[in-house]
């Protein structure tokens, strides 16, 4: 396996790259040549598109919220409802893409990192149901808040190890699986879970997840003939954002909007916002904006969502935001919540903390935006794994 | 000839890691000089990151300790600068890319040249992205040291080994850093295939950790790495003297 890889293949302008020790320079160019093809293959595309129609519930409902609009006179909101998916969230998109990619490749052990469980959940999910060996690391931190995905993981079959280095959290699951990854290449694919990493994640995880802009866009289309003017997501690493913006970043009218976590305030370790924080640096394989010290170490991160606390955005998010195509902007923790009770009572809909920072944009904006204009939120998650955490600390 | 490539006319070269500022710079410095008086002929010195993804939990344990008592890559270079009035003994700084960065190439590896540094070895940076950086390391006249694995092809053994004017690191097995039991059973044979394709020297490293382990390695290669049987030992309160010690004991030439 000698691919030549060039430098436009594997970044989004100057974002992105590999950064990769020797030893795994031959895993991930086995794996791009396979994604490659792949991704042409249509007896592959039909298996995938198989697997999100009959198991993982696709396509996903364009909710319209008319209560919750009312409540702050915004514009036309519809949700894009990717809670309703299998094991409630966006991650089982590319949990079974990736699955099924190993399968081809004859890997019958897959690992995973996790930080709030979802993709951990989703990755176990997917392997239970592919028949395929499941090992997901995750920080001790997050198992201790996330204890009902952490009981799910289990019941699934998969083996959960608990990562007590560094800050506890994401990232040192990331270096965990990173490091299982290196010593067993041969048996073992890494289940990736954001459009973070090196070459070919960020592409790849893109792919899988694009199927929620086409369907948005499908959706708008019968719904009100046009495509919508605002798009509003969370970034974390930014997989659901990156999976409903592809549609449209060629549409200039759309205004596309990624949301980061400001958690409790904009002082350096008490927030993830990558844009108004950070700057570009190298970690997990990968050149993007990245919080760090002026020495070039990762910062530790903060945010009620877990899902969102991660120190790097990924790379074509850095692209998008340096040629200006989306904005990114950052919702504080109190908001995030406030958004997370309003939508629960006015519509039913108890929306991910992940997802809230999205909405907590909405309300923040509903009095700028042109009223006769129609937005879509890309909900990602459904909000009952926050709801230990939260009751227990008397936050809802 | 390069002081590295000096190292290994006419006999085999023992490679020795530390991390810097494991327990303190200043013992940093200390250790150094006793490893040197124990037999070790170049000096790896690890800048400390905070997700050190090559290496296992020795490493990161002590670049974490480092790291709390703010060791910059600043404060190696000066300790780098008292060795170096110490001893002549060639020094390799081992890091990660992104503290390098941080500060900017250009400018890094000037300090890092001037501070008397000989090699550089940057674990996370493939050929694939090191275009500028091996020009940066020509200009400032800094040796780059290049990794292979098991994993790592004949064509791209070739590759890589265009851009080495030193010796080729042989990392000995898939995985991270670590002290291990055994070589693995492929690696007579992978190293006769690296010295098939080049004239450099060839050392290898991860998981050599005692005298027969080295033994076992200097049959097939020009040298050897010893990096977390130290760091362990410095983990368990080691002085600069019993670092010497254990340099000789585990010397099998």
């Amino acid at each position: 396996m000698n691919i030549k890889l060039n430098k436009e293949q594997t970044r989004f302008g100057s974002f992105g790259g590999i950064y990769m020790p020797e030893s795994l320079m031959a895993p991930i160019k086995e794996l791009a040549t396979y994604f490659q093809k792949l991704k042409l293959d249509e007896d592959f595309i039909s298996e995938f598109r198989d697997l999100l129609k009959n198991y993982a519930g696709r396509s996903t409902p364009l909710t319209e919220v008319k209560r919750f609009r009312k409540e702050f006179s915004g514009p036309r909101l519809f949700l894009k409802r990717e809670d309703l998916l299998h094991t409630g969230a966006h991650k089982i998109n590319n949990a079974l893409g990736q699955c099924l990619l190993a399968k081809k490749m004859k890997k019958n052990r897959i690992i995973a990192e996790t930080g709030a469980g979802q993709h951990g959940v989703a990755t176990a999910t997917a392997c239970a149901h592919l028949d395929l060996e499941c090992v997901i690391y995750m920080g001790e931190k997050d198992i201790e808040r996330q204890l009902p995905n952490v009981e799910k993981i289990k019941l699934l079959g998969a083996k959960i190890v608990a990562v007590n280095a560094g800050s506890k959290t994401l990232k040192d699951a990331v270096n965990a699986a990173l490091r299982d990854y290196a010593s067993n290449f041969e048996t073992t694919h890494y289940c990736l879970g954001s459009a973070l990493g090196p070459y070919p994640y960020p592409q790849m995880v893109e792919y899988f997840q694009s199927v929620i802009g086409e369907e948005t866009q499908e959706q708008c289309h019968k719904e009100f003939g046009k495509d919508p003017d605002l798009i509003i997501a969370c970034v974390g690493g930014g997989s659901n954002a990156i999976g409903i913006f592809s549609q449209f970043i060629n549409n200039e009218k759309v205004r596309l909007v990624g949301v980061e976590a400001g958690g409790m305030s904009s002082k350096p370790g008490e927030h993830a916002a990558r844009f108004t924080g950070g700057s570009p640096g190298v970690l997990h394989g990968c050149y993007s904006y990245l919080l760090q010290n002026e020495d070039g170490q990762v910062m530790n991160t903060h945010s009620i969502s877990a899902g969102l606390d991660y120190p790097m955005v990924g790379p074509h998010h850095s692209a998008l935001y340096e040629n200006k195509r989306v904005e990114y902007d950052s919702i504080t923790d109190a908001e995030a919540l406030m958004a997370f009770k309003s939508l629960s009572k006015t519509e039913g809909i108890i929306p991910a903390l992940e997802s809230s920072h999205a909405i907590g944009f909405y309300i923040r904006e509903a009095g700028n935006l042109d009223a006769n204009s129609v937005v879509v939120i890309n909900l990602s998650g459904r909000g009952d794994k926050d709801l230990p955490k939260l009751l227990s600390e008397g936050l809802v | 000839m390069n002081l590295l490539k000096q190292v290994f006319s006419g006999r085999k070269a023992f490679i020795a890691y530390i991390t810097a500022g494991h327990r303190s710079i200043e013992y940093t410095e200390q250790a150094a000089c006793a490893l040197v008086e124990g037999g070790v002929d170049i000096l790896e010195i690890g800048i400390p990151f905070s997700d050190p993804i090559a290496d296992g939990p020795i490493i990161q344990d002590a670049m974490n300790e480092a790291l709390e008592a703010s060791v910059s890559i600043q404060s190696v270079l000066n300790a780098v600068r008292n060795i170096k009035k110490q001893t002549q003994v060639p020094i390799v700084l081992f890091t990660y890319y992104n503290p390098l960065i941080a500060i900017g190439l250009n400018e890094v590896l000037s300090d890092i040249a001037e501070a008397g540094v000989d090699g550089i070895l940057v674990v996370d940076l493939p050929i694939e992205e090191s275009k500028i950086y091996f020009k940066q390391c020509q200009l400032n006249k800094l040796e780059p040291i290049c990794l292979l694995s098991p994993s790592t092809d004949e064509n791209r053994i070739r590759d890589i080994n265009k851009h080495c004017n030193s010796f080729l690191y042989y990392v000995c097995r898939n995985g991270t850093t670590g002290i291990k039991d055994a070589l693995p059973s492929n690696y007579m044979e992978k190293i006769e295939t690296i010295n098939s394709l080049s004239d450099n020297p060839v050392v290898s490293g991860f998981g050599i950790g005692n005298r027969s382990l080295a033994a076992q390695a200097l049959q097939h290669a020009d040298g050897f790495v010893v990096g977390s049987a130290f760091v362990n030992a410095i983990s368990n309160g080691a002085s600069p003297s019993d670092l010497k010690n254990l340099a000789t004991e585990i010397d099998p030439r």
